[in-house]
Parts: C-alpha cells; sequence; structure tokens
C-alpha cells in the first residue's frame, strides 16, 4: 500500500505494529491506541518515533496530552463511506495544534483526497496504487473552496471581499 | 435572484469535470459500483427501476427563466421531455444515461445549476419559503441567510460522508410554507429585543420510519453566528450518530435517544469551544452576499386596476385568482401559484414544452423568475394585477391554470413503484384517480383546504404524515395496500396524522378517501372550519365509523 | 412489493431470473445464458432451484461493469413457453411506467 506524502509516494518510514506483536528494537512505530496509551512512557522512551493509530469512534481526550510527543497520528477510515475521522482531523489541527504527520489510514481513496487534505490530513496509506499515482493532479480538481478550515485555504468569502476592497481602494 | 459569480462558476465547472472522471472510471471498470454509487449520489444520480434518476437543485426555489429553458432543454435532449419537480425544491429527470451525464451537467452548469448534494449522506439543499422576499408581513428575506448556508455547506470536507443525509430549511414568514419542523434543522427567521436577526433553531424533526417533529434546541442564534451553530451541531451528528444501522442513522435518533436537552449541552459545549472562529459573519461579510440578490424594479401601480375590474365578470378568471393568486409585499402585484396538478396528471410533472412556454411568460409578467414550492407547485412571484386576465389565459393554455391549488385535489406524491426502486405500491395512480373523483373544482372549493399527501413506501418523500390526509403504500402478499392518516400538518402547528383504521387494498384507495370527506362535511360545524381542525375537534373515530363501518 | 434490493437468502419459489440495470444507460437487463445481459426478458437465463438462482447471480454479480445491483426476480411461463414478470414491480420494470404521462409524444 502506497504512502503519499508531500503530494508524492514516498517510503514509508513507519511500522504498523500490531497488538501483541514484539516492537522493533529502533525505527519508527506505529501502534494502536490501546497499546499507546498502555505504557505512554515505555513506549516514548524507546529509539524511535512513535505514532498512533486512534480510531474513529473514541474520544480524543486521551490522546490530547501526547501529541507533542507524538510523531504521527494516523486516524481511520473504517469504510471511505465513515466520515468521523474527517472531524476528529480538523480537531486535531484546528483546536489542538497539533503539527505533526496526520496520517490517513483504511480505506482511503482517490475521490477524498482532497476532502482529506483541507481536514488537515498530511499523509495517506492510499489503497490503490494508481490513486496513489493520481495524488497530484487529483488535488487540483478544485481552485474554490466555500468554507474555512484549517488548511489556509482563502474562502470564495473572503476572496470577493478581498476583490472587494481592492477595487473600491483603486478608485 | 442570486448571480452566480466567477468563483461559483468555476467551482460547478470543477465540479462537473470531476464527474466526468469518475463516470470515466466507472465505466472503465476503474471504480467499483460499490465505490461509484456514493461518487453519483453526490451529483444527484440515483438508479431506478427503469433507469438512472437525475436531481437538480433548486435552491430555496428560485429560478430564472434562462434556467428553466435550460431544464426544458435538459429533459428534450437527455432525457423524455419532460421533468418531475419534489418536494424539496429539486426536479428530478427520470431516464436520463450515466454515459451522457456529465454532458447534462455542463450545460446546466452553463447556467448556474447544478445537481451537488442532491443525495447522500451530505448537507441536501437548503429549502426555503417559495414566496421569500416578496410574501407581505416578511421580516427579511430568507434566501440571503439559505445561500450563505448553501455555500458553507456546499462540498464541506468535514460533513460530506454524515450519518445519513441531512436537510436544513428556513423561513422567515409567521406562516411556515418550507415546512421547518419536519427538516433535520429548521430556522425560523426573527429579530430580538434589540432588532437584530437571528434565527430559533430547531432539531430533529423528520418523517420516514421513526417520524419525529423538531424541537427547539435554542431560541435565538444570532445572524452572525448561524455557520458557527449549524457546524457545531453537525460536528456533534458527525462523530455521535448512529452508523450501525440505516434506519437509526438520521439526527432526529441521536435526539431523541439523547434527550433534546443533553442534546443541546453537547451542541453548546463544541458551540462554545469553536469561539470566535472564521466562522462568523460580519456585516460586510451579509452584505456581500445580499448584494448578489437583485430585486425587480417594482412600478407604482394601483391597487385595483381596470383590468381586474373588467376580468371580475368572467367566472373562470374569478375562480383561479381567488384560488391561485395571493397577495404581494408591493402594491399592485400579486404572487401567481401555478398548480402542477391538473386532473388525471402525475403531480409535479411538466413538459419540455410547459416549462419553455413558462419561461416565456415570466419574462413576460414577472421579471424573469419563477420560484418552486414544496407542494410541488411553482410560482410567477411578482405579476403585476393588471396582467393578471392576460396570464391567466395563457397559464390556461398551456394546463397551468388549475385552479386547485390547496384544495383537495392539490396532491403531494413521491414517484412511487413506477419509477422508484424503494417503493412498495404505486403513489401517481392513485393520485391520479383521486383528482378524477373531485375533478369538480367548485365541488372542491367547497370542501376547502385540504392537503393530501401519498408516499409509495415508509421512507415518506410524499410526506404522508404530515398530510391532513396521508396515504402509505404498503406490501401485503404481494399486493398493493394503503394505510390512511388523517389530522396531520406540515406547517408551524406540524404534527403527524393518525391511523384510521386497517390497510385498504388499491382498488378501495379512492372511496376511502370520498367517505372520509364526505364525513367532513356532515361533521364540520360551520364551513369555514378546515377538514384539519374538524378532525382536531372530533378524533378520527367519527371518520373511522364511517369508513369502516361498510368494509 | 419488497425491495429486492434488501435480498438476503436466496430461496425460490419457482422459475427465475436475474435482472440488473444496464452500467452506461440504466436499461433494465436480464442475465442471459451465454453470460451476457439482453433488455429482452425472453432472451433471459430461467432458473427454477435455488442454487441454480445462486450460481447465476454469483455469475452476474462479477460482471460489475456491465451491469448494476444484479437480483433475482420471479417469472411466470405461460402457455407456449412465453415469459412474463412474475410480480408488479417487474411488469414495470419490463413494459413502464402504468400511469398515462400526458406528455405529447
Amino acid at each position: 500500500m502506497p504512502l503519499v506524502k508531500q503530494g508524492r509516494i514516498t517510503t514509508d518510514l513507519f511500522v504498523h505494529v500490531a497488538d501483541g506483536a514484539e516492537l522493533p528494537g529502533d525505527g519508527a512505530v506505529l501502534v494502536t491506541a490501546e497499546r499507546f496509551l498502555a505504557d505512554p512512557e515505555a513506549l516514548l522512551r524507546r529509539p524511535g518515533k512513535v505514532g498512533v493509530v486512534w480510531p474513529n469512534n473514541r474520544n480524543l481526550d486521551d490522546l490530547v496530552p501526547h501529541l507533542d510527543r507524538l510523531a504521527s497520528v494516523a486516524l481511520v477510515f473504517p469504510t471511505f463511506r465513515d466520515g468521523r475521522a474527517y472531524s476528529q482531523a480538523r480537531l486535531l489541527r484546528e483546536r489542538y495544534g497539533y503539527d505533526g504527520e496526520l496520517r490517513a489510514t483504511g480505506q482511503v481513496l482517490r475521490d477524498q483526497f482532497v476532502f482529506m487534505t483541507r481536514a488537515g490530513f498530511d499523509a495517506f496509506e492510499v489503497k490503490k496504487d494508481a490513486d496513489a499515482d493520481a495524488f497530484a493532479e487529483t488535488m487540483k480538481r478544485y481552485s474554490v473552496f466555500y468554507q474555512p478550515t484549517g488548511d489556509g485555504r482563502v474562502t470564495a468569502l473572503n476572496r470577493r471581499m478581498q476583490q472587494r476592497h481592492s477595487e473600491s481602494a483603486g478608485q | 435572484m442570486y448571480a452566480y459569480d466567477e468563483l461559483d462558476r468555476t467551482l460547478i465547472n470543477e465540479r462537473v469535470s470531476e464527474f466526468r472522471d469518475q463516470v470515466k472510471r466507472r465505466l472503465s471498470g476503474e471504480l467499483t459500483e460499490d465505490e461509484f454509487k456514493i461518487l453519483r449520489l453526490q451529483n444527484g444520480v440515483y438508479l431506478q427501476l427503469h433507469a438512472y434518476m437525475f436531481r437538480v437543485a433548486i435552491p430555496y426555489g428560485t429560478l430564472s427563466t434562462k434556467q428553466l429553458r435550460r431544464l426544458a432543454h435538459v429533459a428534450r435532449r437527455y432525457d423524455r421531455g419532460y421533468g418531475h419537480f419534489t418536494t424539496r425544491q429539486n426536479i428530478q429527470f427520470n431516464w436520463i444515461k450515466l454515459a451522457e451525464l456529465p454532458d447534462a451537467l455542463a450545460d446546466l452548469a452553463e447556467v448556474g445549476i447544478h445537481a451537488m448534494q442532491t443525495s447522500g449522506n451530505n448537507m441536501r439543499n437548503v429549502t426555503s419559503d417559495q414566496w421569500a422576499g416578496v410574501a407581505p408581513g416578511e421580516i427579511e428575506d430568507p434566501r440571503i441567510w439559505s445561500e450563505l448556508i448553501r455555500q458553507h455547506t456546499t462540498l464541506h470536507p468535514e460533513f460530506s460522508f454524515l450519518p445519513r443525509k441531512f436537510k436544513i430549511a428556513i423561513t422567515a414568514s409567521e406562516h411556515d410554507r418550507a415546512a421547518i419542523k419536519i427538516h433535520d434543522i429548521g430556522l425560523r427567521l426573527h429579530k430580538n429585543a434589540d432588532g437584530e436577526t437571528g434565527f430559533e433553531v430547531l432539531v430533529g424533526g423528520g418523517l420516514g420510519r421513526t417520524p419525529f417533529i423538531a424541537k427547539t434546541i435554542k431560541p435565538f442564534v444570532h445572524g452572525r453566528d448561524v455557520l458557527s451553530y449549524i457546524e457545531a451541531i453537525l460536528r456533534v451528528y458527525n462523530q455521535y450518530g448512529r452508523r450501525d444501522n440505516i434506519y437509526k442513522a438520521r439526527i432526529k435518533i441521536l435526539v431523541h435517544e439523547l434527550g433534546i436537552e443533553k442534546f443541546a449541552k453537547e451542541v453548546e459545549e463544541e458551540w462554545k469551544q469553536m469561539g470566535d472562529s472564521e466562522l462568523r459573519l460580519d456585516h460586510a461579510a451579509i452584505e456581500e452576499v445580499r448584494s448578489r440578490f437583485s430585486y425587480p424594479a417594482y412600478e407604482k401601480l394601483p391597487h385595483m386596476p381596470d383590468e381586474l375590474k373588467q376580468a371580475a365578470h368572467d367566472p373562470l378568471f374569478e375562480r383561479w385568482r381567488k384560488n391561485s393568486v395571493s397577495p404581494h409585499k408591493v402594491q399592485g402585484y400579486s404572487i401567481v401559484t401555478l398548480s402542477l396538478k391538473p386532473v388525471g396528471g402525475p403531480p409535479g410533472d411538466a413538459t419540455a414544452e410547459q416549462m419553455d412556454a413558462l419561461a416565456d411568460l415570466a419574462d413576460k409578467y414577472s421579471f424573469g423568475e419563477v420560484r418552486v414550492g414544496h407542494e410541488q407547485n411553482l410560482a410567477l412571484p411578482h405579476v403585476a394585477k393588471r396582467d393578471l386576465p392576460a396570464l391567466f389565459k395563457a397559464l390556461d393554455r398551456l394546463g397551468l391554470a388549475t385552479p386547485n391549488v390547496n384544495l383537495v385535489t392539490d396532491i403531494i406524491a413521491c414517484p412511487g413503484l413506477d419509477y422508484c426502486s424503494l417503493a412498495n405500491a404505486r403513489s401517481i395512480p392513485i393520485a391520479q384517480e383521486l383528482t378524477r373523483r373531485f375533478a369538480n373544482h367548485d365541488t372542491a372549493g367547497l370542501i376547502g383546504r385540504l392537503h393530501i399527501n401519498i408516499s409509495g413506501c415508509i421512507n415518506a418523500c410524499g410526506h404522508h404524515h404530515v398530510g391532513h390526509i396521508g396515504i402509505l403504500g404498503v406490501e401485503k402478499n404481494g399486493e398493493e395496500f394503503y394505510q390512511i392518516t388523517i389530522g396531520g400538518r406540515a406547517d408551524e402547528n406540524a404534527q403527524m396524522g393518525t391511523l384510521i383504521g386497517p390497510a385498504v387494498p388499491y382498488a378501495e384507495v379512492a372511496d376511502v378517501i370520498e367517505d372520509i370527506v364526505e364525513a367532513y362535511l356532515a361533521l364540520r360545524d360551520r364551513p369555514e372550519e378546515l377538514f384539519v381542525d374538524t378532525v382536531k375537534r372530533l378524533g378520527v373515530e367519527p371518520f373511522r365509523e364511517r369508513v369502516y363501518a361498510t368494509r | 412489493m419488497t425491495s429486492p434490493l434488501e435480498q438476503k437468502k436466496i430461496r425460490i419459489t419457482g422459475p427465475s431470473v436475474v435482472t440488473a440495470n444496464r452500467t452506461w444507460d440504466g436499461a433494465v437487463v436480464y442475465r442471459t445464458a451465454q453470460k451476457g445481459w439482453s433488455t429482452e426478458l425472453s432472451d433471459s437465463a430461467i432458473v427454477s432451484t435455488s442454487d441454480d438462482a445462486r450460481a447465476l447471480l454469483a455469475e452476474a454479480t462479477a460482471d460489475d461493469v456491465g451491469a448494476v445491483g444484479p437480483y433475482i426476480a420471479p417469472v411466470e411461463i405461460k402457455d407456449g413457453g412465453k415469459v412474463k414478470p412474475g410480480n408488479l414491480r417487474e411488469q414495470i420494470r419490463a413494459k413502464g411506467v402504468t400511469i398515462d404521462l400526458q406528455v405529447p409524444a
């Protein structure tokens, strides 16, 4: 499954470690929320970065205190039709100020890339190779956005008001 | 009218290109139906019994004549020459080919029409009063707010995969013509003690398998905060709405299971945490959207022009005028409702020829503007009273002057088993038979206001629960049967109807409705007592007796 | 008619066919014995046991590109072997709406 980051397919430095499986001695790992919360300090002490896979039906409260020491948070799309992780992503970015890697995992498909990016995701475990190849192209689909999110894109309303302002200033 | 600017146009063109690519990938097999289904639904494309069905949005029910002509073009070029106006200010085409849909969408995009989010588990078309901007006594034009909300919720990255569909309706008049109490969110525009515009916010209304009347979650949300407050509601719903059972996924179930107080508390907490976000609408932002609505340059006209006095001798004109013409906020003008319920016709259908001809009439008599209401009728919102006689003649020739607005034959009906893959029974032939039974418009006039609503299945697209008489198609051992309810209503006093007894077979429905109407005529205490008020006063029992005594 | 979209267990009680809508235009189609689709009910493969129905449906479902939403529908075999739809829903799908549309032809 290809990983897309910074708009391109890249090598995934993280290893998903299943519950009960032995942790590698070093290197970056992604562990489940249960495993992480069982002993966060032990995990964070080991050499290598730590990321957590956070389920989409679990409140973020238990995760928030650890955010500044995590190298990645992976949010889950059990199917692409289940949109809970979009809210979690926006809360992590916009309310809790998380600025590390925010990864989409699960059924991650081309036609959701724009939504995911706008919600704050910047890493994508893409289900299909062809979709990963098309990432950059897909991100060009839209140039107009109606609503503000934390992604910094200027909304249509703000563009109109800026335009109006510059027009009236030019008169 | 709201005028699209370059940004709006760019966005819908980008949407069309995206869908073109998705259709191409579907037809090549790159996308499975499972993956594609949601993408097509989000562009208004269903699969029905005979073909794909294409639902196009008419935001807050306002259409320009250019747009109406383009809808006629789509009906003619890509479909079978007609369209069906729905109960949520949409129009549906029943026979469209998937391979041609991107072209149809591109044609519509040229005139600023789209089908974004007319289906799917996202924010649907934001609806409003079809008399918005022209109704006497309206507090202010609710379409400004509808448009702000429409933009905010279009392609919203956080809320495009909600547990289930989500519908908002807005009214700014005392009399609710937008049926806000049967919406996921209902907004009633009003002013606070300081004269500032805001909304009573209702939540959790809806029909279907488990009908609920919406409850007030906050009596006043300031206009500047309306987007953030809606966003807070949606965020709570997105996270906690049920996803395990499609029949329990609407927000009404979440509100019911949590209780309105608990739900309101969750929303309030979320809203507080959002704080002073970018969603707060300052005065300039609201005015920016308001400035792109244009209004007719009305003339100063007499209240009672000569043309109207002369035409008063024509009984057919007078009957139509009394039934279909309503007061306008500007003196000398009227709002004209066009019944899409001709005797024997499918409710809400209009042919391409009717749409084109109506566009010509709207250019001539209504400043180029047409409205669509949830009763599946159209309206011309700005007709000078002096033009009413000429307009009547022209509408009559088009079959658009049936004087039955709000009467027993002004039936709301879903497409039913003739078109719909979810239906258990037919709706349209029942409606057609009823319009024949009550074809005498004078008799219908004597019966007075009476809304019949027909749904072909429990999903309630015909809003049968809130019909004065509701008819619900069910299936029993492979046969079509119909449950009858009475006493429902969809306005500011919205309530669900009560079942009068066992379901009756297809062939008996019209007889039963006739019995109910006859019982009402015998039971009402004076001619002005409406059917729904008689039911309220007496309950369903006398009607039940009448219907089942001989069956 | 209970929507066949809710069809779960496959158990047929009489002659049946597999029907769906063609992907590119949505037209009503029937699965043929030649592993294709036809708009004519008379071309359809007719099964009369639940096992055969299951097999025909599985084979039809595998063609996700050709048609959408295949399901099993009852038919009646008339004297002379003519195949007719087995319920109202399928009659409407085969013959069109039951109403006068009042649309100029």
